[in-house]
């Protein structure tokens, strides 16, 4: 703000008195090299992606002889061969396995959380306020912690390797954020508003319905899309709890790793495509993407 | 400030507080009774028990158990994890993760916070610092794999170094050697370059190279020149003609090759350094009258620098203290990462601090810096903490960078807690004792933030 104030032209006028000419030649020259500054560390942040993306559109045989950079003086060599040969591979698979893991895990963790914040946001029970608090331990719990007992209660019931494991892992561990978002959002909500419904005779699940979850629907929108990140990058769960005709493309891609190097095309087309999704989110809905972020920053 | 980025001002659409106005603590004299309450908690605390709670309690069972999980152990696993080097080792790379990452990325945020403040495209800026927060750690590991490549002509982060670098680095003549046939006056020695006879003043010396790739040589490199006058004296310079080859005589085409360095050697000793002049000459000034031998130190002939090593094992102090450049390397992906969070939180509490209290310290004459060291940094210190904190518990958690950045023969020394929990467990390992050991550790070291959470949550009071 001091820029503004200096580049102002009414300051002009007002003779600003404690902005010496000196003052303003160095803020001057300080913003300039503030702008210098900022687009070199633009560019550090925006670079690598691009560089996976144009790595993803050259051939192996191109990107093992130069870099990507290249590509401004020799803009021929794009080609989109790397995409036909993933989308003909097992990469499709893991795109679709990853959407029906990610999508269930993103309805569940609403509606069961929801429910839940609810009932702590504006039901009276014994326990209540202890509860919650467990709710905000569990926030940072590692999932570490699970990996071990959970596989061998799969393992007992036959569901290990299965989608419905790793959604309901993933439900469970998204709920004690979900559950902590909600329930401070819901009690933020009129309580006339509630006891005029209860007035009226509602039942509590008619509450629920028609009056807090519509009213709830900014957070959930910011639960909702930070839950289906959350879960469509996950790469651990997926390797411990999915096999591999169930894998999703985290876990695909993470076994082509081994042949780093040789198989350039196949990791950067599929790093590529199965970050576009979540990069189209994020643009569209940064902003719900930001307030989720931030409610849950305990987390 | 942290309570506003908790709850009630998430969805507040008019972006004011005044929709708080009657939300606090109602009396809720018409709630429904408890049992209702059970209805609407039992799915998710189902879950949460099964999933979450009763795994913590058979984690520590487990952890008290061998590999098959029938021979009880105590805490023998937990022994294992201190005693056994390289289990160690993992906790020993946690540590620096934990020294190094957040403060990184805490004052990187502060920074791009304040910097952003200044600039017309802050949007812009931010929406790109930020964007990584969407792409997954295993993307975000292929994209750091590509960046980091060894080779110059394909790492991106080698090449830049090798631009930066190459102005500074001498002129490197590599595979250059001296001119092979009997007659020449020097001889390759150990890397070095040295005449086979010894030197005097006022005889000028000749010392042919050859095998020198075009591109190294400049190409408005100047032609070589005979030595004159007083002194030690010679001259360097790339013995060959297009079409008649080397002869080991000046022949007045041929060119010079200039930043040489040259040392005179006597007994074994070298008595003085100068380097070659842009037409390959050089003269030993203030030398005592004797016989010399001319050496051209190896470092003349080596390949100039080609970048650093980022995902090799090199230990960046002393080996055992755990600390390799492939971590550094990491934590540098992870920062790329997690940078945009810090920012985003922190300029969200810059927004909230007091215009006035700012605007009051500059016209008292405070400088920016004052502003900056003793009202921001102050005010903010609750959001720097958040941020701080979530990065120490994301330090402790981190595992897919690790996994997918360093190649298979550095994991040893880039290894964490959490991949050799998974190694050991699933990756191979089939231990579940140990590997439950492994996992007790990590939620021990995180409990002291959990206990953080909930007494802010209670201070807070919502």
């Amino acid at each position: 703000m001091t820029a503004a104030t200096v580049t102002a032209p009414a300051e002009a006028h007002a003779g600003a008195p404690r902005r010496s000419v000196a003052t303003r030649i160095v803020d001057r020259i300080g913003g300039g090299a503030v702008q210098v500054i900022m687009i070199l560390l633009g560019l550090f942040w925006l670079v690598p992606t691009l560089g996976l993306l144009v790595i993803s559109l050259r051939t192996n045989a191109v990107n093992g002889a130069e870099g990507w950079w290249t590509v401004f003086t020799k803009p021929a060599e794009l080609t989109v061969q790397n995409y036909q040969n993933l989308l003909s591979s097992g990469f499709t698979t893991s795109f679709w396995n990853t959407v029906l893991i990610t999508v269930p895990t993103t309805v569940l963790v609403i509606g069961i959380a929801a429910m839940a914040a609810y009932a702590f946001a504006w039901v009276e029970f014994p326990g209540r306020d202890l509860a919650f608090l467990v709710v905000v331990g569990l926030l940072i719990v590692p999932i570490q912690i699970a990996l071990i007992p959970v596989a061998s209660i799969y393992g007992g019931t036959g569901i290990f390797g299965s989608i419905p494991g790793v959604v309901l892992f993933h439900v469970a561990f998204g709920l004690p954020f979900a559950i902590f978002l909600l329930r401070n959002f819901f009690i933020g909500i009129p309580a006339s508003l509630l006891e005029a419904a209860r007035m009226d005779g509602a039942s509590e699940w008619k509450i629920f319905a028609s009056v807090v979850f519509p009213l709830g629907k900014p957070a959930i929108a910011s639960l909702g899309i930070f839950q289906f990140l959350w879960v469509w990058n996950d790469m651990l769960i997926a390797l411990v709890f999915a096999d591999t005709g169930n894998q999703p493309m985290t876990k695909y891609l993470q076994s082509q790793m081994r042949q780093f190097g040789s198989n350039t095309d196949i990791l950067s087309s599929g790093a590529f495509l199965s970050l576009i999704i979540p990069l189209i989110l994020f643009f569209a809905f940064q902003r719900y993407f930001v307030q989720g972020m931030m409610a849950g920053s305990v987390k | 400030m942290t309570e506003r980025l908790d709850g009630p001002r998430v969805p507040s659409e008019e972006g004011t507080a005044s929709t708080r106005a009657d939300t606090p603590h109602v009396q809720r004299r018409l709630g429904p009774s408890p049992k209702v309450a059970i209805l609407f908690i039992l799915p998710a605390a189902v879950l949460l028990a099964v999933w979450v709670v009763y795994p913590i309690f058979y984690s520590i069972y487990r952890s008290l158990f061998d590999a098959s999980g029938t021979g009880f152990v105590g805490l023998g696993n937990y022994t294992t994890i201190f005693s056994d080097q390289s289990t160690f080792y993992t906790i020993i790379h946690n540590l620096w993760w934990v020294v190094l990452a957040p403060i990184v990325v805490t004052v990187l945020g502060l920074i791009f916070a304040v910097l952003t403040e200044r600039i017309k495209w802050a949007t812009a800026f931010k929406l790109i610092v930020f964007m990584p927060m969407a792409v997954s750690l295993m993307a975000a590991g292929v994209i750091f794999r590509f960046v980091y490549e060894q080779d110059p002509d394909k790492g991106m982060a080698n090449a830049v170094l090798t631009v930066i670098a190459s102005p500074f680095a001498s002129e490197g003549y590599p595979d250059a050697r001296p001119w092979g046939n009997a007659k020449s006056p020097i001889q390759a020695q150990d890397g070095a370059i040295v005449t086979k006879q010894q030197v005097q003043a006022g005889t000028p010396a000749l010392i042919p190279i050859v095998g020198i790739k075009q591109p190294d040589v400049p190409a408005d490199a100047p032609v070589a020149k005979p030595a004159a006058g007083p002194g030690l004296t010679g001259t360097v310079w790339f013995d060959f003609t297009r079409g008649s080859g080397s002869n080991g005589a000046i022949d007045g085409s041929e060119k010079a090759l200039p930043g040489m360095t040259v040392e005179a050697v006597q007994n074994g000793r070298v008595v003085a350094t100068t380097t070659t002049a842009d037409d390959g000459t050089f003269r030993f000034e203030e030398i005592q009258q004797g016989s010399y031998t001319l050496r051209l130190p190896k470092e003349n002939f080596q390949a100039s620098f080609s970048g650093v090593s980022w995902l090799g094992p090199a230990p960046v102090f002393a080996p055992e203290l755990g600390l390799h450049i492939v971590t550094i390397s990491i934590i540098l992906a992870f920062v790329w990462v997690w940078a945009g969070f810090a920012m985003v939180l922190i300029a969200a509490g810059l927004s909230a601090i007091p215009r006035d209290a700012l605007e009051a310290a500059r016209i008292d004459g405070a400088t920016e810096w004052q502003v900056f060291r003793r009202i921001t940094v102050p005010l903010l210190s609750p959001v720097l903490l958040v941020v701080f904190v979530t990065m120490i518990i994301n330090t402790l958690k981190v595992f897919d960078l690790v996994y997918i950045i360093a190649p298979a023969s550095v994991q040893p020394q880039a290894n964490v807690i959490a991949l050799e929990m998974w190694r050991v467990a699933f990756g191979g390992g089939n231990n579940q004792g140990l590997g439950s050991a492994l996992a007790i550790v990590l939620l021990i070291l995180v409990i002291p933030f959990m206990i953080m959470n909930i007494r802010r949550f209670r201070r807070e009071g919502t």
